[in-house]
């Protein structure tokens, strides 16, 4: 019985270790994911293979084990290498188009649409 | 006036295409961020080439009035063709030149040192690229020249030094004395 019990919480010891390890770097997958690969084309830091992402990759794991929050890591990527290496552009004057023009676009197209039903 | 709106919005969406391609056609595609000096991180940590020591930037950068940070490496071309300029710029005394061996061998980064000579006054070891990217570095070779007595960047290179960023360092020196 003792034996088994020990087993047991070896077992489970070894499981949850490596659960933890898990969820670490399936959390470095999900941010490095919305990181852009500076110095290569078209491709996330997730995607690449560059020496620059690797060690990219490393540093996140590095900021998740000193307890960092995701907004933390994001916040200190963009103090060194600005806005354009997360893929999510925040509002202000240089991006306000990008946000802007498919709502207009939108308004109207509708107004249009609108405008054909009500003719007929 | 359905067919005036029509036009009108086909001509609206041309119009603003064009000025959209347009901005873009000027845009250099090597995107490099402004730094602040408030960027740099000086407590950094990272280890000796020729000793095991630990040291931070901040002990790096203590004497003189400039420092040059230059990440290289041994199997790294440019940096090869980038080091001639180096020691030009150390053989001049006012830079305080500090080498950061980005992901490399000891061994090779000694004999590579060995070959072309040592500009350097301290180097330090970065194995796992991570020191790099907390300085806001891309890759080999990268050049950061920092004011020690104000710790501000004042320049940064991406890429080789060539004649042209090698008039344009020794400029900004000048006009900073």
């Amino acid at each position: 019985m003792k034996i088994k019990i020990l087993v047991l919480t070896i077992f489970y010891l070894i499981g949850s270790f490596n659960l933890s390890y898990a969820a670490n770097s399936e959390k470095v997958d999900q941010i490095s994911k919305n990181l852009r690969c500076l110095i290569c084309q078209g491709q996330s830091v997730y995607d690449s293979q560059s020496d620059f992402a690797l060690s990219m990759k490393i540093l996140i794991q590095s900021k998740i084990d000193e307890g960092k929050n995701d907004e933390q890591i994001y916040d200190f990527l963009k103090s060194k290498y600005g806005e354009w290496i997360v893929y999510d552009p925040e509002i202000n004057k240089n991006t306000v188009l990008l946000w802007v023009l498919p709502l207009i676009l939108f308004v109207f197209g509708s107004i249009l649409i609108l405008r054909k039903v009500s003719i007929k | 006036m359905v067919k005036n709106i029509k036009l009108i919005a086909v001509v609206f969406l041309v119009i603003v295409s064009f000025f959209i391609l347009l901005k873009g056609l000027n845009k250099t595609n090597n995107y490099s961020p402004n730094l602040k000096s408030s960027n740099i991180d000086f407590n950094f940590k990272a280890k000796f080439l020729y000793s095991n020591e630990e040291t931070t930037l901040h002990e790096l950068i203590n004497d003189k009035d400039f420092s040059l940070i230059n990440i290289w490496a041994s199997w790294c071309l440019p940096c090869r063709d980038e080091h001639p300029y180096l020691l030009n710029l150390n053989s001049l005394g006012k830079l305080n030149i500090i080498g950061i061996n980005y992901k490399d061998s000891e061994v090779n980064a000694k004999k590579f040192i060995k070959e072309l000579g040592n500009p350097y006054s301290k180097i330090v070891v970065d194995p796992s690229g991570v020191n790099s990217i907390e300085l806001g570095a891309y890759g080999v070779p990268e050049t950061i020249l920092i004011n020690n007595n104000s710790k501000t960047i004042l320049k940064k290179y991406i890429g080789p030094l060539d004649d042209k960023k090698l008039a344009d360092l020794k400029m900004i020196i000048k006009n900073e004395n």
